[in-house]
């Protein structure tokens, strides 16, 4: 799990805007958290791109072992021709 | 008067003699009736008058009998019992000794479900501040369910279609019928203790009570409220309420809605950080053309400086404005790929080609991220020269280091060269502390 949580640096980077579009603090502050709004906003869309979607099923085999497999959503089909419980 | 034709018997005989009658008509019979005058002595027999409008009868419960019991028994509740006639003979009382109970109408699984229910909320399972909020963007997102049939179907949809880049683990059971509740308490806690999975989803497309029975059994209820990661049930049922979807962390009325609760939209997830780029952009240079304008207000009386800070300033905004393109196109070039991405999986294609796009990603972050640092590098250092620039034209700075300024009295113009004036002439001479007025008295040139 990344050190910082995606919902954080949201929230972290919405302060800094706000803070930014105050224009209170003097210039060489402004560009410090500039600075760091860019890292965030950066880390942000890094998680997202690093999230690779695998969907997967735990299968037991014929020692009763259990493992992991690629699931293949047969019942996909738009005709419903799965079988049902 | 009596006289006596048949041998006289004791009360103990006639008792005995009818006890073994009924013992012997009555073995095994099956009655239905109100229970009243229930006594639970120490001795944890039970006794009480099986009743009806017009009758009664006594009858006992061994404790044995009393331990199988799937429900407590209470004050006029309608019961079918089963069991063999006999004879108290200490009290000259018949009685039904049962081995069976079940209450009437009603049925023992309801009756041990709110026994269940009223136990559990006792203990505090159910309570409002156990229930954990669900992770924004969890990394993986655990399914317990059947996987086949409408539910695993709908989930898995959702989550495509909302947030198609959530990793699902599976942990397929029965999900009705014997021998399911165990199964399915054993996939909880397994997935909670795997650490793989940062949510998951617990339930079961709709069906009859019957069905949806294992969702109510304690097992179940148990590995739910154990879990180390939150889950949200989702038993297909609009109304009704299992005790499983009590103890869950979020009860969602089917399991599309589940989906819902576990997945953010990424689309706008994408659309909120682009725009907090584009303000943060806007607002540093608004606040840079800011610190520009004050800064030719307070030198504008010298036209050669005011030039040097335009230009400056100009430069600075050339580097924000293309900054600000940067961006947009990364963030273009993001938003297709994760369309593409979505395409992708959508029409069944292996995980290979979509790890291929995903590869591309990365390393167009790294140029962005690269030349995004050298032009800011290169911005600090250009706003950090303007400033000493500006230090060092101060007029206050070169009167510091003993220059003077002269200028012409009244007309205040500055004089540059010695043959701008003559001899006579009254001058002014501004000094980095007071003035002067003098009268030129020789002019030199320079050779």
């Amino acid at each position: 799990m990344a050190a910082l949580k995606f919902e954080d640096a949201m929230t972290r980077l919405e302060t800094i805007v706000s803070e930014l579009e105050n224009g209170d603090l003097p210039l060489d502050e402004s560009l410090k958290i500039f600075e760091e709004g860019i890292r965030l906003s950066k880390t942000c869309l890094k998680m997202l791109d690093d999230a690779e979607r695998k969907v997967e099923i735990l299968i037991q085999d014929k020692e009763g072992k259990k493992r992991l497999r690629a699931y293949t959503p047969d019942a996909e089909d738009a005709d419903g021709s799965s079988s049902s419980t | 008067m009596g006289t006596h034709p048949q041998r006289i018997l004791t009360v103990s005989e006639l008792t005995l003699l009818v006890r073994d009658r009924l013992e012997q008509e009555f073995p095994d019979i099956w009655v239905e009736g109100e229970v009243s005058n229930l006594r639970t002595p120490s001795s944890g027999h039970l006794y009480f008058t099986l009743k009806d409008q017009t009758s009664q009868i006594r009858a006992v419960l061994f404790r044995t009998g009393v331990q199988r019991l799937r429900f407590a028994l209470r004050e006029g509740l309608q019961v079918i019992v089963r069991g063999r006639l006999t004879v108290y003979e200490p009290r000259g009382e018949y009685q039904v000794v049962l081995d069976y109970l079940e209450p009437k109408g009603i049925g023992a699984l309801q009756i041990a479900f709110e026994q269940l229910k009223e136990k559990l909320t006792r203990e505090g399972l159910f309570d409002r501040s156990r229930k954990r909020p669900l992770p924004f963007l969890p990394r993986r997102v655990g399914l317990v369910t059947s996987e086949s049939g409408a539910a695993i179907r709908d989930i898995l949809a959702v989550l495509r279609r909302r947030c198609p880049i959530l990793g699902v683990l599976i942990y397929p059971v029965p999900v009705q019928g014997e021998g399911a509740a165990p199964r399915i308490a054993e996939a909880i806690r397994a997935l909670s203790a795997s650490g793989k999975v940062d949510v998951m989803i617990v339930g079961r497309g709709g069906g009859s009570l019957e069905d949806l029975w294992c969702f109510n059994e304690e097992v179940v209820v148990r590995a739910i409220a154990d879990s180390a990661v939150p889950v949200v049930s989702a038993v297909g049922h609009e109304i009704d309420y299992t005790l499983a979807d009590f103890a869950a962390d979020h009860r969602a009325s089917t399991p599309s809605a589940a989906a819902e609760a576990v997945a953010p939209v990424l689309d706008d997830l994408i659309r909120t950080l682009r725009d907090l780029r584009v303000r943060q952009e806007r607002a540093i240079r608004t606040q840079i053309t800011l610190v520009r304008h004050r800064a030719q207000d307070q030198y504008g009386a010298m036209p050669a400086l005011r030039l040097r800070v335009q230009r400056h300033a100009q430069r600075l905004d050339e580097l924000a404005g293309r900054l600000g393109l940067l961006v947009r196109d990364s963030f273009s070039t993001l938003q297709q790929r994760v369309t593409a991405c979505r395409h992708a999986l959508g029409v069944h294609s292996p995980l290979a080609r979509v790890r291929r796009a995903l590869v591309l990603v990365p390393q167009l972050f790294k140029r962005v991220e690269q030349r995004m640092l050298t032009v800011l590098v290169f911005r600090r250092q250009a706003v950090r020269s303007l400033a000493a620039t500006l230090d060092t034209l101060s007029p206050l700075a070169i009167l510091a280091r003993g220059y003077s300024i002269v200028q012409t009295v009244p007309e205040g113009a500055i004089v540059r060269r010695a043959r701008d004036v003559s001899v006579g002439d009254e001058v002014r001479a501004r000094l980095a502390e007071g003035q002067l007025l003098c009268d030129v008295r020789k002019i030199v040139s320079d050779p």
